[in-house]
């Protein structure tokens, strides 16, 4: 478990200075709106991939703070990977919040969200930015082949 | 008198959650033991259909509904008890003028008068109603901080406005309409006029021919009865030339192989299927509480209540309170710097239960200039002490104790 202190500090960081906030205009970015129906986070999200490479995530929107700051943390993490790491990331995420065995390593500062699923009715607030940033990442790696 | 203490003893969901302070009565109530009991009382007594048996059971099931009928008349004053027809609640109720009055009657000349504080199940119906009429629908404005002004409604009103429908009491700020004077006005120009009175119902008194609205729909659930039965009151001439939603047996009184229908006279002709019965004996044992106790009570006490708790509210630096000229047991508000979900999950922390969110009005969020706000509603059964206590942890919120439930 990450220390409680340390989570603490990246996730109020996280959501008072969200990075990578505001949507490009750049044609090359593929865009998703995430709007959640159980709760009322409103979340558009933004990847750029080229060569197979996650060369840019933005995203901008209105939501709580396990949602602006798992969305910003991945944001930062997937930048300059390869396609096939970044899904890999998404996956361990998704075990570590469903109390599954996961790898913490290479989840950084993600791994501030290692004791989410406490909180059952948030896990979908820690996952609405990701998922929509896994489903853009999906769609351009079938739309390069 | 009103003695909360004994209301209190009235709900099992006290005693079974001792902790709980429950502030989401907006959404729906908790349920007393008559209530309760009516419900059990046909599950293990009286299990039988309405309108069909030769039997005495069947025969008396079918009078005590019908008698809720009555019960329901006399908790609104209708004239008739036909004029009350059973729903599942307040959106089929709405859903159900819109399809059989709205999409009946209105034509692309018509205009459909609404306002930006209704809930989606007062919205929604009607923007269906627009899109296969052609009808517009135009919106009354409301003053900057969300409430009602009759001049504004009349300078809204004008002869092609054949609809205007309204919730007296917004699920979002609480505020109370002057539905008879709307009534009038709208009357004046020819209008119908309907009322969702989803949280009016509940909490205070209403007098359907002393206001003189045409149709008025309001939710079980909300009102200590139970949930999956409501009621539509509509004026007989306007039921009887009205449409019914669904078709089936119990609202027809003949048919033949050529596709002849001969419905019944309303409310039977709304009423097609085997109706949700415990749901409605439910809902008569809980008019008949609520009229025990008062409705003139059960409103002066929301009142004394929500005043209580604005006052309160308004004294906390970190609070923006969005209503707090409130009269019906709703307050809605923000802590300064915290997203309101996060704050509502704080509070359950405390065993507290409020409502964040934008609370099906999405369309208010442009009057107030909040998109999430935090909803505290209450109901007969709340008292002072749980308001101190409430206020007492919404005053310690800030941001660090938000994100320290996650850790
Ligand atoms: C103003 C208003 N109208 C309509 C409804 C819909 O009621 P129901 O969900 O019981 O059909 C509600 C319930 O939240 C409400 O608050």
């Amino acid at each position: 478990m990450m220390d409680e202190n340390l989570k603490r500090t990246i996730l109020l960081d996280h959501y008072s200075h969200p990075r990578n906030k505001g949507l490009s205009d750049d044609p090359t970015y593929r865009t998703l709106h995430m709007a959640s129906d159980s709760c009322i986070d409103d979340i558009k999200v933004q990847v750029k991939v080229k060569d197979g490479i996650v060369e840019d995530l933005r995203f901008d929107g209105v939501g709580c703070t396990i949602s602006f700051a798992s969305t910003s943390i991945f944001t930062e993490l997937l930048k300059g990977k390869s396609v096939k790491e970044a899904l890999a990331l998404i996956e361990e995420y998704y075990a570590m919040l469903d109390e599954k065995t996961y790898n913490p390593e290479d989840l950084e500062e993600a791994n501030a969200f290692d004791t989410l699923y406490k909180q059952a009715n948030r896990i979908k607030c820690g996952t609405i930015g990701v998922k929509g940033i896994e489903e853009l990442i999906r769609e351009s790696v079938k739309n390069e082949k | 008198m009103f003695d909360v203490k004994a209301i209190r003893r009235d709900f099992p969901m006290f005693q079974n959650n001792p902790e709980l302070i429950y502030f989401d009565s907006a959404a729906t109530s908790f349920k007393p033991q008559k209530v309760i009991d009516a419900v059990m009382d046909y599950y293990c007594n009286k299990t039988v259909n309405i309108h069909r048996g030769d039997y005495d059971l069947s025969f008396n099931v079918s009078n005590t509904y019908e008698e809720a009928r009555e019960v329901a008349r006399k908790f609104i004053n209708a004239q008739s008890s036909d004029e009350i027809v059973f729903t599942n609640g307040a959106s089929s109720a709405l859903n159900l003028v819109a399809y059989g009055y709205g999409q009946k009657y209105l034509t692309a000349d018509d205009v459909i008068l609404s306002s930006e504080a209704e809930h989606a199940s007062n919205i929604l119906p009607w923007f269906r109603v627009a899109e296969v009429t052609g009808a517009k629908i135009e919106y009354i404005p409301l003053r900057p901080d969300g409430s009602f002004d009759i001049e504004l409604f009349k300078k809204a009103m004008h002869s092609g406005v054949k609809v205007v429908t309204l919730a007296q009491v917004s699920n979002v700020l609480g505020y109370i309409l002057p539905m008879k004077e709307i009534a009038k006005i709208a009357h004046s120009y020819g209008a119908v006029v309907v009322c969702d009175g989803a949280q009016s119902v509940p909490h205070i008194k209403t007098d359907v021919q002393d206001t003189d609205i045409d149709f008025l729909a309001f939710s079980g659930h909300k009102m200590c009865g139970p949930s999956g039965v409501g009621v539509l009151y509509g004026k007989y001439a306007l039921l009887d030339k009205m449409d019914a939603f669904m078709l089936g047996g119990g609202s027809n009184a003949r048919f033949d192989i050529c596709g002849n229908i001969l419905l019944k006279k309303p409310p039977f002709k709304f009423e097609a299927g085997t109706p949700c019965i415990e749901g409605v004996l439910g809902l008569k044992a809980a008019m008949e509480y609520l009229m025990d106790i008062g409705m003139e009570n059960v409103e002066a006490n929301d009142k004394m209540l929500v005043h209580y708790l604005s006052s309160k509210l308004l004294e906390l630096p970190n609070i923006e309170l969005y209503n707090p000229h409130s009269d019906c047991a709703i307050c809605t508000f923000n802590v300064k710097g915290v997203f309101a979900q996060d704050a509502a999950t704080y509070l359950n922390t405390k065993h507290i239960a409020v409502r964040s969110g934008n609370h099906c009005a999405k369309i208010l969020l442009n009057v107030i200039g909040a998109s999430e706000t935090i909803r505290a509603s209450m109901y007969l059964y709340n008292t002072k002490e749980e308001i101190d206590r409430f206020v007492k942890e919404v005053a310690q919120i800030d941001l660090d104790k938000c994100v320290g439930v996650f850790l």
